[in-house]
């Protein structure tokens, strides 16, 4: 097993998260709006998608050593017959013929201009023009039947589930809904795999490689951005916000003064000018980092590490300015009265009163870090070129419109993925915000009901 | 208020030296001219003879901060901090790493920048707060709820994409508009049509949410009640009061960022390439040309100052019950 840095970080971050989590379950003020956003439908299906994705970012960040000491992870296992199978250049999704045409030299010796067949892609058909589309509909029906009979068995195991708080709770509109939505991506996931043996589902890029391959590792990247980050974030967030606004006088003057300092920088400069400095940094030590891979690994961490530098103040003047309101009221001054000490203030009045903020602030933030991600990559201060991203995608299929016939696949596959990750990302933040943000109309009505 | 002014102003001071000392410590300290010589010349066989030209050209080959042999005076000047960083403050930005006046420059490339920053948030203000005033009209309707899903599924698309296919369907399908390139004069704006276009879509889903809970805001407040009590309808309602007193909001969040036009859009400039400030800063990140990514650092900082000032300013213009003390 090889355990990149951004993998321990990873570890760490599910870790705290389960913690985090358990923590929160247990507190009593903050039932109500996990209930809140557990009925809701949307929030649970956003969920479920999230879910999805972080575990196929997780089997990605399960790293070892493979037989020619090539360092993979779970997910390159899990993928190996679109790994393994690269074409000469593009392909279309489902194509069995090259993109371009070449001189081809038949059996008797003579050539041909035309497009060659695929190595990989449809390689088992005998002829194509006639098998394929009969090929393609009866696989992908096939996998499609088996992935959603799977899903009815397990629909039908809970129909039948006799116990009587389970049946309330798998009759909820949220529940329905997440077993809609497992079913699809279930379903369709397995399709895409069994397919991806045959054919390349979403095509292959310039050098061959597959598509949809390409697009599942950037999933890690992505998650990476928006999840490390956070973790860099908050600490500095919620101990200078925190402090700023209980001890007030000369250690405001100074967290103010440095984060309006940092905040005066145009971020994406910053971002820019410490990226440079890695990559003199890593040019003129060459020996610490011989393998690319580590190479890689440490820009990607190091990205996330002055995103987190840049993104901090934002939540920090959030929490400022909430410890403020917080520290003049009167459970906090009867809490001093008694003598208890700042520090078991900030930590037992303070700090659970402010976490709905890191907590609305966090899931807001990660789809805009998802995002920034892409358009990093695409002025080449993000994540190393070879490191799979979205980014990277679209930075090398941007060109790829302008040919003719459209290169349209690499671009496409980044777009759903990562619509389909911010979309979910975007509507679980509105719920969360909704659920947890004292200020919101609704809370109070359900607090009445 | 002139005193506030000069107190604001001389706050910004300490501001732009912590800027000032923070670029110097990540671009001279972190990595030596050293390092930079060699990077530029390339990695391998490079000579020291030739790192030393280099410096010397580039002006690097003098200490960080204090330059002993010298006399007086100029043991302070002759120093790379007060020759290449204190001279950010005079606006004096010195020649770029491949020798360019970055000065002369800046104020070139700034023009192309502000003829695209300018009308895409002029036009991208107009149509979100129209947009943003139907949706709270329409209110606890369908049409609240549509304009909601349309707003988060907006929101969901990466800028690049509106690009790529702003370009793609608008410049070469429909060939509307030339795909990218600028021209002089007045001859720029059918080159400027699809760049503002494009920013102004795709600012719309948070611009819209933006500006509908600041409406939602007002319109619940007693005044507004009052205003439909006494017979007004509720276009006359959202119109009268609810325009104007968002307006407070709206002028001061557009007054911070209107000094950082002038930097222009970084990804907008390099996809059209218009020679605007902002791909000026992409060339100069591609081409590791640190003297310029230094000089526009500076200068965001300082555009960023004033734009803060300038809010705080336009509170006490459009909102009488802000007093500055």
């Amino acid at each position: 097993m090889v355990v990149l840095w951004t993998d321990a970080l990873i570890y760490l971050l599910v870790a705290t998260g389960t913690v985090m989590i358990w923590s929160l379950s247990r507190q009593r003020a903050l039932r109500r709006p996990l209930r809140q956003l557990a009925r809701n439908p949307i929030a649970m299906v956003s969920l479920t998608v999230l879910v999805c994705f972080a575990l196929l970012g997780l089997a990605d960040s399960i790293h070892f050593r493979d037989d020619g000491n090539n360092v993979i992870s779970l997910l390159d296992v899990a993928c190996h017959a679109m790994r393994d199978s690269t074409e000469k250049t593009y392909s279309a999704p489902f194509a069995t013929h090259l993109y371009a045409r070449e001189t081809i030299i038949l059996a008797d010796g003579s050539t041909r201009w035309d497009f060659p067949r695929l190595q990989h892609g449809g390689a088992h058909l005998t002829d194509p023009e006639s098998q394929w589309a009969g090929d393609v509909f009866y696989k992908s029906l096939g996998a499609f039947l088996r992935g959603a009979g799977l899903m009815a068995m397990i629909g039908f195991l809970a129909w039948a589930d006799g116990h009587e708080q389970r049946r309330r709770f798998l009759r909820s509109p949220s529940a329905k809904a997440v077993f809609a939505c497992l079913c699809i991506i279930v379903s369709v996931t397995y399709t895409l795999f069994a397919l991806s043996a045959h054919y390349h589902v979403l095509g292959t890029d310039k050098v061959g490689e597959d598509v949809f391959y390409q697009a599942l590792k950037s999933i890690r990247t992505g998650l990476v951005i928006g999840l490390l980050t956070t973790l860099v974030m908050l600490p500095l967030a919620i101990v200078f916000g925190i402090m700023a606004g209980f001890f007030k006088g000369w250690v405001d003057d100074i967290i103010q003064f440095i984060y309006t300092t940092l905040n005066s920088i145009p971020s994406v400069l910053l971002i820019a000018a410490s990226i440079l400095m890695v990559q003199v940094y890593m040019a003129n030590h060459p020996d610490d980092f011989d393998n690319v891979l580590v190479r890689a690994d440490i820009r990607l961490l190091f990205l996330c590490l002055i995103l987190g530098v840049t993104s901090w103040t934002g939540l920090c003047r959030l929490l400022r300015a909430e410890t403020l309101k917080l520290r003049e009221m009167e459970y906090v001054q009867a809490a001093q009265a008694l003598g208890v000490t700042p520090a078991t203030t900030l930590f037992r009045h303070i700090l659970p009163n402010v976490m709905h903020i890191v907590l609305i602030s966090v899931v807001l933030d990660f789809s805009s870090l998802v995002l920034a991600e892409a358009v990093l990559s695409y002025i080449n201060i993000g994540v190393d070129p070879t490191t799979y991203s979205w980014g990277n995608m679209i930075n090398s299929a941007r060109l790829e419109m302008a040919r003719e016939p459209v290169v349209w696949w690499s671009l496409t596959a980044a777009f759903v993925f990562m619509f389909a990750l911010v979309l979910a990302a975007n509507l679980f933040a509105d719920a969360v915000r909704d659920a947890f943000d004292p200020r919101r109309a609704d809370n109070t009505a359900n607090i009445a009901r | 208020m002139i005193t506030y002014i000069i107190r604001r102003l001389l706050y910004a001071v300490p501001l732009l030296v912590a800027v000032n000392v923070l670029t110097f410590v990540l671009f001279f300290v972190v990595n030596s001219p050293d390092d930079m010589a060699r990077m530029q010349l390339g990695q391998k066989h490079v000579t020291e003879q030739a790192i030393q030209n280099w410096k010397h050209q580039h002006g690097y080959d003098l200490p960080l901060l204090w330059n002993d042999p010298q006399a007086g005076a100029q043991k302070l000047t002759e120093t790379i901090f007060y020759q290449k960083s204190a001279k950010l403050f005079l606006f004096d930005f010195g020649i770029s790493d491949s020798g360019r006046n970055i000065g002369s420059d800046i104020r070139q490339r700034m023009w192309p920048s502000l003829a695209l920053a300018l009308p895409s948030l002029l036009v991208g203000l107009l149509v979100n707060i129209t947009l943003a005033l139907l949706v709270v009209f329409f209110r606890e309707t369908y049409v609240e709820l549509g304009a909601g899903v349309i707003c988060v599924t907006l929101m969901s698309i990466s800028p690049l994409f509106y690009i790529i296919g702003g370009q793609f369907f608008i410049g070469k399908l429909l060939n509307l508009v030339p795909i990218s390139g600028f021209g002089d004069g007045f001859d720029a704006w059918r080159f400027l049509l699809l760049p503002v276009a494009i920013s102004v879509v795709a600012g719309i889903g948070s611009g819209v949410r933006w500006y509908r809970t600041l409406f939602l805001e007002e319109v619940e407040k007693d005044y507004v009640r009052t205003a439909r009590a006494k017979g007004l309808s509720e276009t006359q309602a959202l119109f009268k009061h609810v325009l104007q007193n968002a307006m407070i909001p709206i002028l001061t969040g557009v007054v911070v960022v209107l000094p950082l036009l002038f930097m222009g859009s970084l990804i907008m400039e390099s996809f059209f390439s218009i020679p605007g400030l902002g791909s000026y800063t992409i060339d100069a990140i591609n081409r590791q040309d640190f003297a310029i990514v230094r000089s526009m650092v500076f200068l965001g900082s300082v555009l960023y100052i004033v734009g803060l000032l300038l809010t705080d300013i336009s509170y006490t213009l459009v909102d009488p019950r802000v007093r500055l003390n």
